[in-house]
């Protein structure tokens, strides 16, 4: 823009600022005088939620960064010291982890906004193809980001969607050790996961730029789909929807913000708080939900592909099923020539508006399936799904371009009447799959004890006597085979033991420290800032110890098996039933309804009075699988009051920000309705 | 939008909307209070994640470290690691006690008695001013000074002598000549028997 066209400042420093660099012009131009269509619905809010979503990953992402260390020694210990001794650092993790999910919330509402709406017809194809691109880098960046805690969804994750490109004919095996730097998913693979996962936002950002800079040249579609015809039609962006998008964003973070603080694993799995072990995979790996679909769409391709009358396989299963995955997303890059219908809103198509439906509730149902194991029914529902996903694409839209007839298009933006209904549809899109569980074959699904546990609800909190006596039980019982490695002596002032306690307790141990001058390691008692010292000095002696298997460390065990807590309490009361089965039960095992298998390597660990508790509490084993399953619980997650005491503040603030804000809204909008 | 007013309709912004006053005093109103929650909120999201630059519990915990000294003969010196940092745990000569004890106090830019920097080295009510504990930090900008091995330049003042700027450290590690502003620091520390010392 040349200088002529600029209209001067008031302000002098800022119209000498502009007069050298236009910022505050083009400022102006693209996010205050910016004609608007006045009529976006709520759905038009998720491109700004997105971008929000986008620099609060950035910015969480930059300070995970300095303390997290990108090797297959420290990667998940490192992440647990960011959740346990890093300020703050359990809430910018969460942020992080949760943030992912919530980004692709945006996202696919976005997308499904765009479909709807044929926001990527003409003349803004490059726009949605841009935005495909973005969508794409997006999935690639949380991919390898779900590497990086090195956990055992993380290790099989990486395995088995690196393996993917192992089905290009030819190159493929060089491809796959290209991408390892190595013959499997090592140290080399975490490396540069973590290099490309710190680059690609930024490349994310760069194409957001091209996305908004694409948008600002053709405007924005609107729920009409017909072009602004005059001012009339139009709002200049501030303060209209500067406004609305802010209400809009705040309203989002206010539904994140519950899940970050009071549920900020339920996205996730609990298999992926146990370090990744190369030699043993889970029993049911899953992706992450936002790749549910995808999964499915790969998994429903179960048959070779033959050369016509002969035994040569064209196209094995595996290549299919990757193909079509892959053909999931990128056929979405031609979809403005798939649809050439000339009216864009589904709100004047009815049998799109039809098939538009269908189209969620499948993506819904390959999401569901994508949770579930390769068993039936759910290999033939999800074949059949993704069948009708392409079919969607390929066949209906071009059938509808030709055969359907469209409803008569309001002659003006002013003219026409919102559809509110398919706000609603969408919003149905919150509740994607995310909430399907797998299913676990014949094993007894954990109870909780008759009173609950304190530190339940949004309000919960430890009970600190309990806490004690849990912690004693760990001590006389469960340490004689279990470690606590992520635990310090230190952490136990937490439990309410004052320094001399905590000190008198660390003592009670030896650690080897060294070299001393004479270049010897030598036994020391331990301090308060030493680890819990373990009862095995490696793995092997422990497996030598137990006949071969290895006690789980138990730092993280209650975030580590669905259930939980009810888990821990229903395994350790669980001894002394028999098998109603008939099953037998192998020498040196014991029958427990709660483990998976049934067979449980470790004797009936609790007895009554197994140990004399300090307060005078009955030690019944009841009592102390209770005490002992709370002291675990704390033990995996010893921010848990202060995540939900900020979780509330938080939220408290962001309802009411949300409410001023509506209020400026409505202040402003009362003008235009 | 169908106004063709140009009086901007609250204090923030220049929308060009005709309104009445009691409206527009309500927006403005609204309009102050969202900026300024804004502002709050921003600061405190943040809050934590300049805070998490701050050093960790673990590394907090870390903060003492032991030491055994019984090897450490007259006239010889020791150095050890504490927070990252070195210490400098000298066993001073009659003759640098003396030294340091005689220093005229009003000649000292950080005016420091021998006595207060060895106050600590007491143990069991017995006065121990041959063990001068200090943090091997240049009070300038932080190089390590010279002067804990015989063989190293131990400036003008039979102390230590910082090879990047020049500071002079005295018998008592105080500073005497050169751009440190300081003497070297006394770290928090006991003697936890006749020959061990805890740090911190």
């Amino acid at each position: 823009m040349s200088a002529s066209e600029r209209t001067p400042f008031k302000n002098p420093v800022i119209d000498w600022i502009d007069r050298r660099l236009p910022v505050f012009t083009f400022l102006n131009k693209e996010y205050g005088a910016f004609p608007t269509p006045k009529n976006f619905n709520y759905l038009w809010n998720f491109g700004a939620i997105a971008m929000v979503m986008l620099g609060v990953m950035i910015l969480t992402g930059l300070f995970l960064a300095m303390n997290y260390a990108p090797s297959t020694d420290h990667a998940f210990g490192s992440v647990e010291h960011i959740m346990r001794d890093v300020n703050g650092g359990w809430l910018l993790r969460y942020m992080h982890a949760n943030g992912a999910s919530f980004f692709f919330i945006a996202v696919y509402i976005h997308v499904f906004r765009g479909m709807f709406y044929g926001s990527y017809k003409e003349p803004r194809e490059l726009l949605w193809i841009l935005g495909v691109l973005i969508m794409l880098i997006m999935m690639a960046t949380a991919f390898m980001g779900y590497v990086l805690p090195w956990g055992q969804m993380s290790f099989w994750g990486a395995t088995v969607i690196t393996n993917l490109f192992s089905a290009i004919p030819v190159v493929g095996p060089s491809i796959v050790e290209w991408l390892w730097g190595g013959f499997s998913v090592d140290n080399p693979t975490l490396n540069r996961f973590f290099a490309l996962h710190f680059l690609l936002p930024f490349v994310l950002l760069g194409v957001v730029g091209l996305h908004v800079a694409a948008l600002h040249v053709t405007g924005s579609n609107n729920p009409t789909g017909v072009e602004p015809k005059s001012k009339k039609d139009t709002v200049p962006f501030h303060p209209y929807y500067t406004v609305k998008d802010l209400f809009g964003v705040t309203v989002f973070l206010i539904i994140y913000a519950l899940v970050v603080f009071y549920a900020p694993n339920g996205l996730g799995e609990p298999d992926n708080y146990i370090p990744a072990n190369p030699l043993v995979t889970p029993p049911h790996i899953v992706p992450e939900w936002y790749f549910l679909p995808f999964y499915a769409i790969l998994r429903s391709f179960t048959i070779d592909i033959h050369l016509p009358f002969t035994s040569f396989v064209l196209i094995s299963s595996k290549l299919g099923g990757v193909l079509l995955m892959f053909g999931a997303i990128l056929m979405l890059l031609v979809l403005p020539w798939l649809d050439r219908s000339p009216v864009r809103s589904g709100c004047y198509r009815p049998w799109f508006r039809l098939f538009f439906a269908l189209l969620v509730v499948d993506c819904l149902v390959l999401g569901f399936i994508g949770a579930k194991p390769p068993e039936e029914p759910f290999v033939t529902v999800g074949q059949i799904a993704a069948f009708w996903y392409f079919f969607h694409f390929l066949v209906i839209l071009p059938l509808l371009t030709k055969f359907e007839k469209p409803r008569p298009l309001p002659a003006s933006i002013s003219d026409a009447v919102d559809a509110k209904k398919i706000v609603l549809l969408l919003a149905l899109l919150l509740g994607v799959s995310a909430t399907a569980q797998a299913s676990e074959s014949n094993v007894l699904p954990p109870h909780r004890p008759m009173a609950g546990w304190p530190q339940e609800g949004a309000f919960g909190t430890f009970d600190r006597a309990a806490l004690q006596r849990g912690f004693q039980v760990y001590k006389q019982v469960c340490s004689t085979c279990h470690s606590l490695k992520l635990l310090s002596y230190r952490n136990l002032a937490d439990l309410g033991f004052n320094e001399q306690e905590v000190k008198a307790i660390a003592a009670e141990s030896k650690v080897t420290d060294g070299p001393n001058d004479q270049g010897e390691m030598f036994e020391r008692p331990a301090r308060p800032s030493d680890a819990f010292v373990k009862p095995f000095a490696n793995d092997q002696a422990a497996r030598a110890a137990n006949n071969g298997a290895l006690p789980p460390d138990l730092s993280l065990i209650v975030k580590a098996r669905h259930g939980g807590e009810d888990y821990i309490y229903s395994l350790l009361t669980g001894f002394g039933l028999s098998p109603t089965h008939g099953e037998k039960i192998a020498e040196g095992m014991t029958f427990n309804p709660y483990f998976p298998g049934h067979q449980i390597a470790m004797p009936p660990p609790l007895q009554a009075d197994s140990v004399t508790y300090a307060d005078g509490t009955q030690a019944t084993i009841e009592q102390e699988a209770r005490d002992v399953a709370q002291f675990l619980t704390w033990a995996a997650e010893p921010k848990m009051e202060a995540r939900k005491q900020t979780g509330a503040r938080v939220v408290l603030f962001l309802v009411l920000f949300a409410g001023v804000l509506y209020l400026l809204k409505r202040s402003f909008w009362t003008r235009v309705h | 939008m169908t106004s063709s007013s140009q009086e901007p309709c609250c204090g923030v912004c220049t929308c060009g909307a005709k309104t009445d006053q009691k409206g527009q005093d309500r927006r403005e109103f609204l309009a102050y209070t969202a900026g300024a929650m804004g502002v709050a909120g921003a600061a405190a999201t943040l809050w934590p994640m300049i805070n998490s630059m701050n050093p960790a519990a673990d590394t907090l915990a870390l903060s003492t470290t032991e030491v055994d000294v019984s090897g450490v003969k007259e006239g010889e010196a020791l150095t050890v690691m504490w927070r990252g940092k070195p210490v400098f745990i000298r066993r001073r000569t009659g003759a640098e006690v003396e030294e340091a004890q005689k220093v005229d106090l009003t000649t000292l830019r950080d005016p420091q008695s021998d006595a207060e920097r060895v106050k600590a080295s007491s143990f069991n009510g017995q006065e121990r001013p041959e063990w001068l504990v200090v943090v091997g930090v240049c009070t300038h900008l932080g190089c390590v000074p010279l002067g804990q091995k015989a063989t190293d330049p131990h400036g003008e003042f039979n102390g230590w002598f910082c090879p990047c700027h020049g500071s002079q450290y005295d018998s008592s590690a105080r500073i005497r000549k050169g751009p440190a502003p300081r003497n070297l620091d006394v770290p928090p520390y006991v003697f936890t028997d006749a020959t061990h010392i805890r740090i911190g």
